[in-house]
């Protein structure tokens, strides 16, 4: 019934929704991102009244007491109406008073967490892009969260940099990342597919690229998909993915000192995305552009081109020192390993 | 020219400019008319550039994924444009109203402190300057104009364009400090005999309650933006975090200071509209004590409804409840001004000229900003509106659609008082109607992006988000409200220089200023006005009293007279800021030109030793 208050605000402002809109709030698939929809269609409604009443009132000034040519009306003259007045400052408080009780009660609702989350999420906001940590499950990946359908989520949200926001239009309204301050918030996907998210507070340079995916899975699915990412990483055979292997662990690229890869030695960085399973990430670049070996080239070759501020192109040392930089033939190398990667 | 020996450690003689011409009359002067005309020139200059910097953010979004601007320079681009329109135009633009109009309406021949009101407009300039020159000088601050910690301290923007926003904000400050203090003194002591508080045109009111804001609200950013020079500068802690600090700090200093500063834009306009509508509805004000309350309410409460702008940044659910109806609240005394508006122009014989258009313009789309205002003061549904285009639809119409539609109308509505000659109506009506469409195109489709997920300050969006469509609408309508201005500028230069001359009353005006010559004299009143009613002027034209003989001879007038030091002391003050981007020497330097400028004005002598 909800939804279908909150859809109609969507007709009315000759809105399509689904697919063509993948961030609209107006296309709810949790709890959470409902409740606000028809919180906002209450309150939607509501002002339409008074705009549509106020507005009507002043083009009926206009037509009705407009100067004409040829005429001799005078003015009225009246400095004032103290029972209208009284009238029209307490009847807007009793309309509020009446539509803030369901906007005032969603407010604790929101703010109570789960005390039994299916699943835990430490959400990290990083320049530009998001890692997301399962504490009790002991994975970490980044920027493609996997969730359970229908279930409680309980999410932390922290940064060691600047602030950032972490919404998924679809599912729920954001909340703020802010360091030193742990923001909690929980959310819920009622039907399974893939949700666009982004970060909603400037950030830098490429705040606009900061985006994210939600996969809202089965419970089997999202336990097959746990089992996989505990696994360690897959150790290639291939002479190309092994090139590129090698390339990865040496000292002269130096991607191990910022990107962890679960089982290898060398590669046990903290700073970039957790690579272990990145081949089976659908998206790359925090959710810029489709996996594929091309795009993977491309932003291997130059990230600052492609996300202009990113650490990697102002830290990584191939990126840094033009004698360290990779050839092309490294490039396709190290594409082909991180894909083999799943 | 006479010169006073002071009693001085050391001999020197300062001696003032005497009728001082051209270049030096304006660099000098301390005629509230001349340096309102100053602050309304500049002021204007300031807002073509900040529009300006709108169309080139347009012009980005206007498809997805174009790459007209580098993200950086659209970061610059948005931080600058917002901190244009709010510190360099529409506040000194409200400024250049109270300089030439409180005087007038209060029946005084000038402000309580002209050469500080001399030392707030060269103070506004140079600070304008210093914030615009950082485009020639490495860049312009890319942190938004509400420059939330920590992206502005050193670890996370190392080059200069935070400095210049830290700085020039400072500076600016000063300007709007000692603007207000000059204005809330001149209203209650340079008040002609007669003319009660409860007597005093509205604008004057919003005046008063604006500069009583300001004094309030601006030293609370100056303690933010200190705390982040200190970082800056001095390696301070204030928002180091990772030495500790809490980055929230900074949000509430910011919006204690933000929210009142959104009054503080907005009230001189509804003082504006609140002169236009009875004058040309050819009634007085309906519920004029109401008026003056809502307006004293509403600048109460902008004291507490600050985290309203920070729902989400997890302060818990009491206090989101709490701002949630304190915000709402505000909706009452708004809903009263504009249902007294209403009442004003009902049973009327209303004139629709262009400054009646621009204020019925106002009242229709500073209702829709009120009300999308409400829709997201609940906190609950503002999860989803929070940072997206829908917040940048609410602040357009109430800043452009409001504060700016008043202004315009001001400035028409005031324009044969200050230059003694006429608009061009239709002109007028045409700058109108292309900025009454172009807005309403432009900033009405951001309430649909924003409600379909586009956020705020992103310089690209992907194709498949459904937002290109209105993407490009408003891009082309913005271009729509650039003709409208370029009107309002063509129709300002001709009828300047050429218009048919406007009498001294040619709108049958209700107060004060129309009963002077236009332009006014020097003087402004060769005698000070007796005041014995609310809107005295017209009810004395009511009762057939109109201009009685004056024996007073302007020459025995006493005048403030020019100086060269409000200049000078500003511009120490500008050396003293480059000084803190640059070199601290400097900055020393620069302090040492205050504290010797100021000195030097404060022993500065009167030209006539025998005046008072």
């Amino acid at each position: 019934m909800k939804k279908i208050i909150s859809l109609s605000i969507v007709f009315l402002l000759i809105v399509s929704c689904g697919k063509d809109l993948p961030m609209s709030t107006f296309d709810t698939y949790g709890p959470i991102a409902e409740e606000q929809a028809f919180i906002f269609s209450i309150i939607f409604w509501a002002g339409m009244v008074v705009l549509v009443a106020v507005e009507a009132a002043i083009i009926y000034v206009y037509f009705k007491y407009r100067r004409r040519k040829n005429s001799n009306r005078k003015a009225a003259q009246f400095h004032g109406n103290t029972k209208l007045e009284i009238l029209w400052t307490i009847l807007p408080v009793v309309f509020l008073a009446i539509v803030s009780v369901p906007a005032l009660s969603a407010i604790w609702n929101f703010a109570t967490m789960p005390e039994n989350p299916a699943v835990v999420v430490n959400v990290k906001g990083h320049q530009y892009w998001f890692e997301f940590q399962y504490p009790d499950l002991h994975v970490v990946t980044a920027n493609e969260l996997h969730i359970p359908v229908g279930k409680q989520v309980l999410i932390n949200l922290d940064s060691n940099n600047v602030l950032h926001s972490f919404w998924i239009p679809k599912i729920a309204g954001k909340t703020d990342i802010i360091p030193n301050q742990t923001n909690q918030m929980w959310i819920q996907a009622d039907h399974t597919g893939l949700y666009y998210g982004q970060c909603a507070e400037f950030c830098g340079e490429s705040h606009a690229l900061m985006r994210f995916r939600v996969i809202v899975d089965t419970d089997e699915d999202f336990a097959a998909w746990i089992d996989h990412q505990k696994t360690e990483a897959y150790v290639p055979n291939d002479p190309l993915e092994k090139e590129g292997y090698t390339i990865f662990m040496s000292p002269k690229a130096g991607c191990g000192g910022c990107h962890m890869i679960h089982g290898s030695k060398k590669a046990k960085g903290r700073i970039g995305p957790n690579l272990t399973h990145v081949g089976s990430r659908q998206h790359l670049a925090a959710g810029i552009m489709e996996n594929t070996q091309d795009n993977l080239r491309q932003w291997i070759k130059d990230p600052g081109k492609i996300k202009p501020g990113n650490i990697m192109a102002s830290q990584g040392a191939v990126y840094m020192d033009p004698n360290k930089a990779l050839t092309d033939s490294e490039v396709i190398a190290l594409a082909s390993y991180l894909q083999s990667l799943k | 020219m006479t010169t006073i020996p002071l009693k001085l450690p050391f001999k020197i003689n300062l001696s003032r400019p005497v009728n001082p011409t051209g270049i030096w009359d304006w660099i000098t002067t301390t005629d509230h008319k001349k340096i309102g005309v100053l602050y309304g020139v500049t002021a204007f200059l300031m807002f073509i550039t900040g529009g300006i910097e709108a169309l080139l953010i347009r012009t980005q979004l206007a498809g997805p994924e174009m790459k007209i601007i580098a993200p950086e320079v659209y970061n610059q681009l948005f931080t600058m444009h917002a901190t244009t329109m709010i510190f360099l135009g529409v506040m000194p633009l409200s400024a250049a109203f109270f300089n030439y109009i409180i005087p007038l309406q209060i029946g005084a021949r000038d402000v309580a402190f002209p050469r500080l009101n001399a030392f707030s407009y060269w103070t506004f300039l140079f600070g304008a300057l210093i914030m615009k020159s950082s485009w020639f000088l490495g860049g312009s601050p890319n942190a938004g104009w509400f420059g939330y910690a920590p992206i502005t301290t050193t670890t996370f923007n190392a080059g200069h364009g935070i400095d210049f926003w830290v700085v020039g904000l400072q500076v600016l400050g000063v300007a709007s400090l000692a603007a207000s203090f000059n204005f809330i003194v001149t209203i209650i002591n340079m008040r002609a005999p007669g003319m009660s508080f409860m007597r005093l045109p509205l604008f004057t009111w919003m005046t008063f309650i604006t500069a009583i804001l300001l004094v309030l609200a601006f030293p609370v950013i100056t303690v933010a933006l200190i705390e982040l020079m200190l970082d800056r500068t001095f390696d301070f802690n204030f928002f180091n975090t990772s030495a500790g600090a809490n980055p929230l700090l900074w949000q509430h200093l910011f919006w204690i200071f933000g929210h009142p500063e959104v009054y503080i834009l907005i009230l001189p306009a509804m003082g504006i509209v609140s002169e236009i509508l009875p004058t040309f509805s050819k009634k007085p004000i309906f519920g004029y004590a109401a008026m003056v309350l809502a307006a004293a309410f509403i600048a109460f409460m902008g004291w507490l409804v600050w985290s309203h702008h920070m729902f989400t940044t997890g302060l818990g659910p009491i206090a989101n409840s709490v701002f949630t109806i304190t915000t709402m609240l505000i909706a009452v005394p708004t809903g009263v001004k504009m249902f007294n508006w209403i009442g004003t122009m009902w049973g009327g014989n209303i004139e629709f000229n262009t400054p009646t258009l621009f204020s019925v313009g106002f009242l229709s789309m500073f209702l829709i900003g009120g009300i999308s205002g409400v829709m997201h003061s609940f906190s609950a549904s503002d999860y989803q509106q929070q940072d997206t285009y829908f917040i940048v639809a609410h602040l357009h119409y109430v800043l452009f659609g409001g504060a700016i539609f008043g202004i315009f109308g001001g400035i028409y509505y005031w324009f044969p008082k200050i230059t003694g000659r006429m608009y061009d109506e239709k002109m007028g009506k045409l700058n109108f109607w292309l900025m009454f469409i172009g807005q309403n195109l432009t900033f009405f489709p951001m309430h649909f992006i924003g409600m379909q997920g586009m956020p705020r300050r992103i310089f690209t969006y992907d194709a498949n988000m459904g937002w290109a469509f209105w993407n490009g609408v408003e891009t082309f309508s913005a271009y729509v409200i650039a003709f409208g201005v370029l009107f309002f500028m063509i129709n300002m230069l001709k009828s300047w220089g050429n218009g048919p001359k406007a009498g001294d009353d040619p709108w049958d005006g209700r107060t004060l200023e129309w009963s002077i010559s236009s332009p006014p004299p020097v003087y402004n009143f060769l005698d000070v006005p007796k005041v014995e009613a609310l809107d005295d002027f017209w009810v004395k034209k009511q009762k057939g009293i109109t201009k009685i003989k004056s024996k007073t001879k302007p020459k025995d007038i006493h005048l403030p007279q020019a100086s060269y030091w409000p200049m000078l002391v500003a511009l120490g003050l500008t050396i003293a800021a480059y000084g803190i981007i640059y070199n601290l020497v400097v900055c020393g330097l620069g302090i040492a030109m205050v504290l010797i400028t100021v000195c030097a004005w404060s022993f500065e002598p009167v030209n006539e030793p025998d005046a008072h």
